[in-house]
């Protein structure tokens, strides 16, 4: 338990921590087979990699950090304790006399003189002042912002806070998920990851679900209008957004994805919507050249890359595509057939034009900026939809943003506030006496030789002045 | 003139300010210094002018927001931030020196956004998730924190520079801040910065409590801004605790501003929550 293992800990945690952001986390366990071969898959799978997190391994090095802030922190509490706490503060004159930056001027008064003049200003400044005659006249210590020493314990106490609602969010607390079509009422819900039904001991009916876009056709606002059953009785209803979600005994409401019901007879086809009649522009990008090339084409017409880089047929519109649980609004899907290459398929949304980069493929795939216009999002009103809410309880909340408060105050007295202290020896002379003002801090020294200087230029005002 | 137009002006009114810095520093006359620093304030002004009508415009066409929302629009705040906490400091200091290294990064940072092609400075109106106040905090802390990491980035370029000239002959290092001033200013930016991305980490956490139910959910920006913050966590533990100083030091901050420029771009190339970054 040293600051060694801290740092070796820390750095640790940043290097694995890379690995997650590297494969995707909690896909289907098929896609990754296919995407690294058996052997790097069964690899993977035994060090948890696909959910490395929430994987034994990744956890012990956070509890192993935190114990390790924990202990180094107590071991040397101990000793600032005393400092912060000490009854009578002890200066040490020759530690002063000792410091290489001094600021020294004179002044024309008697020791007496001075000492009633600088007296009152130095306790003003700062908490604590004490007098003491010297050999060769007196002494005026003083210092302030003793406490902050303990700063940096606020700090490492708000890691432990952070980790502790973790954990209690993670062993009494759970994240769940319901779909509700409209009008209808749910009394349980399917909690994550393991899809395990809950029951929640009241009902949530969705009254309503409501979609507005913008001109453009980018997602305007998604609006649930809620009820909260109680035995069959209403006691509680609210219209939720993306951003204001419902809180009903420790529960969380949040409007998280929506979705058509599917008309009876034909579901298949009612995925598919209204595309433009005069067909859409995709822009072709070349990765090796970086040209782009703007082809115009309509549901089911193959399409030749240039440059040799495949065939690519537009297969359906959707005005709601999901992408790893997210709702990423419109999206058109297609099969692109590389030269010599297996067919894969393309997921191409509206309303985020790089999307398709992240395959890092030879080509890059996106629909027309301009596009988007010519859609129709206008909304049949015999259609019907469903409103998709994640439900959670998280009663470790609170202590993780006790810990957030805790940090911010605490990052800012260890950086900001030192324990500072000076020294203002007046040297009694045979006309005139010579003032020495001299100070430390335990942090920022640099800073604390400006304010050494000016609180002797304060000083050297009182002595001339009037 | 609209905010685009003059947020492109700005642009080059940065390079001309890091080019009159540039000069000042080889050519070592104190009227370039100067007008280094009048090109650098006017060029702030332009960009703060420019934030302030791209908000008026987006009022006047209806979909009003504070303009932090995409990439174009953060890149254009975090260009304003460096400049002004550079001119702070170098009325701190008096020294213009440290110009030469900090106005250059503004002036890249403008020009990615206004030339890329795969940024757009179009207005656009806000998805539902990012329609929260808390976008607003998490932004702006954030990138005060970037600026200043920024900032010690090229600090620590100096730094490394000028402890390779012990004997002080180098007539081109001999206008640097001392070394022992860059080191402490190098500390002093780390610090700032690094309470400002903890901030911008415990807003954006808030946030996503607020939007998704989850204050963390692992996502690739949150994975890299933690190690981001780890790096800088581990250099101030180094510094405090074990004394560390100088070139070690200058070696994490360096890594430590890798680390956030790939927290910045890097990770809209994975997938995620923050892909609205990308657009």
């Amino acid at each position: 338990m040293s600051v060694k293992l801290t740092v070796v800990l820390l750095l640790s945690i940043a290097l694995t921590s890379i690995v997650g952001t590297i494969i995707p986390q909690n896909q289907n366990p098929a896609d990754y087979f296919r995407a690294y071969g058996e052997f790097l898959y069964r690899l993977f799978d035994v060090l948890n990699i696909f959910d490395m997190y929430h994987s034994w391994w990744f956890q012990f090095l956070l509890v192993l950090l935190t114990m390790n802030i924990f202990v180094c922190s107590i071991d040397r509490l101990s000793a600032t304790w005393k400092i912060v706490f000490a009854k009578n503060p002890s200066f040490n004159l020759s530690r002063f006399r000792n410091l290489s930056q001094k600021e020294t001027f004179s002044g024309n008064h008697p020791l007496t003189e001075l000492k009633k003049r600088y007296e009152p200003f130095i306790s003003k400044h700062f908490g604590y002042t004490k007098v003491e005659e010297t050999d060769k006249g007196l002494c005026i210590f003083a210092e302030k912002w003793r406490w902050t020493r303990l700063g940096v314990y606020t700090v490492h106490l708000s890691v432990i806070l952070l980790l502790l609602g973790g954990l209690i969010g993670s062993i009494f607390g759970f994240q769940g998920y319901v779909n509700i079509p409209e009008g209808e009422t749910v009394d349980s819900i399917r909690t994550f990851p393991n899809g395990k039904i809950r029951s929640l001991g009241f009902e949530i009916k969705c009254n309503d679900f409501n979609v507005s876009f913008y001109d453009n056709g980018a997602p305007k606002e998604y609006r649930s209008s809620l009820t909260i059953f109680e035995k069959g009785r209403p006691v509680y209803t609210k219209d939720i957004i993306v951003n204001d979600p419902m809180k009903y005994k420790g529960y969380s409401i949040f409007q998280s994805s929506y979705g058509k019901m599917a008309p009876e007879a034909n579901p298949k086809k009612a995925a598919t919507f209204e595309m433009p009649s005069d067909g859409i522009t995709l822009n072709f990008t070349s990765r090796q050249s970086g040209k782009t090339y703007k082809i115009k084409t309509v549901i089911g017409k193959p399409v030749d890359i240039p440059e040799g880089l495949g065939k690519f047929v537009l297969l359906e519109y959707r005005k709601s595509a999901e992408f790893i649980g997210q709702n990423i609004g419109e999206a058109c899907i297609g099969i692109l057939t590389p030269k010599g290459g297996k067919p894969v398929e393309i997921l191409l949304p509206l309303h985020f034009p790089n999307f398709d980069r992240m395959r890092k493929g030879r080509v890059f795939i996106s629909v027309d900026a301009q596009a988007p216009e010519k859609f129709n999002p206008g909304s049949n009103p015999a259609e019907r939809y469903y409103t998709g809410l994640q439900v959670t309880k998280d009663p470790g909340v609170f202590v993780v943003y006790a810990g957030f408060i805790v940090m911010i105050i605490g990052c800012f007295i260890t950086f900001f506030m030192s324990h500072q202290r000076v020294c203002i020896e007046i040297i009694k002379g045979k006309t005139k006496s010579k003032v020495i003002v001299s100070g430390t801090a335990n942090k920022n020294k640099m800073g604390m030789h400006q304010k050494v200087k000016k609180l002797s230029d304060q000083l050297a005002d009182l002595t001339n002045g009037s | 003139m609209n905010s685009s137009n003059l947020l492109s002006i700005t642009t080059f009114i940065y390079g001309a300010a890091a080019f009159f810095y540039l000069a000042h520093w080889v050519f070592k006359k104190d009227l370039l210094g100067r007008l280094g620093t009048w090109t650098a304030i006017i060029g702030a002004a332009g960009n703060i002018a420019g934030f302030i009508l791209r908000w008026v415009e987006s009022y006047q066409m209806g979909i009003g927001h504070v303009p932090l929302s995409n990439m174009y629009e953060s890149l254009v705040f975090f260009s304003g931030t460096l400049v002004i906490i550079y001119l702070i400091i170098e009325r701190k200091t008096q020294n213009s020196i440290i110009g030469a290294f900090a106005t250059p990064i503004a002036f890249l940072a403008m020009a990615y956004a206004s030339m890329s092609p795969n940024i757009s400075d179009r207005i656009q109106p806000l998805i539902p998730a990012l329609k929260s106040n808390w976008l607003i905090a998490h932004v702006i802390t954030c990138f005060l924190g970037y600026a200043a990491f920024a900032i010690a980035f090229g600090l620590c370029i100096m730094y490394l520079v000028k402890q390779r000239d012990v004997q002080g002959t180098s007539s081109l290092l001999s206008s640097f801040p001392k070394a022992i001033v860059l080191d402490e200013l190098n500390h002093q930016m780390i610090m700032f910065g690094f309470l400002f991305l903890s901030i911008g980490i415990i807003t954006g956490a808030v946030w996503a409590n607020s939007a998704w139910g989850s204050y963390w959910s692992w996502d690739p920006k949150e994975t890299w801004s933690l190690i981001t913050w780890f790096i800088y966590a581990t250099l101030l533990h180094a510094r405090m605790m074990r004394g560390w100083y100088g070139k070690r030091i200058a070696y994490l901050s360096i890594i430590g501003f890798m680390a956030v420029l790939f927290t910045y771009f890097g990770v809209n190339l994975l997938p995620g929550l923050h892909s609205y970054g990308s657009v």
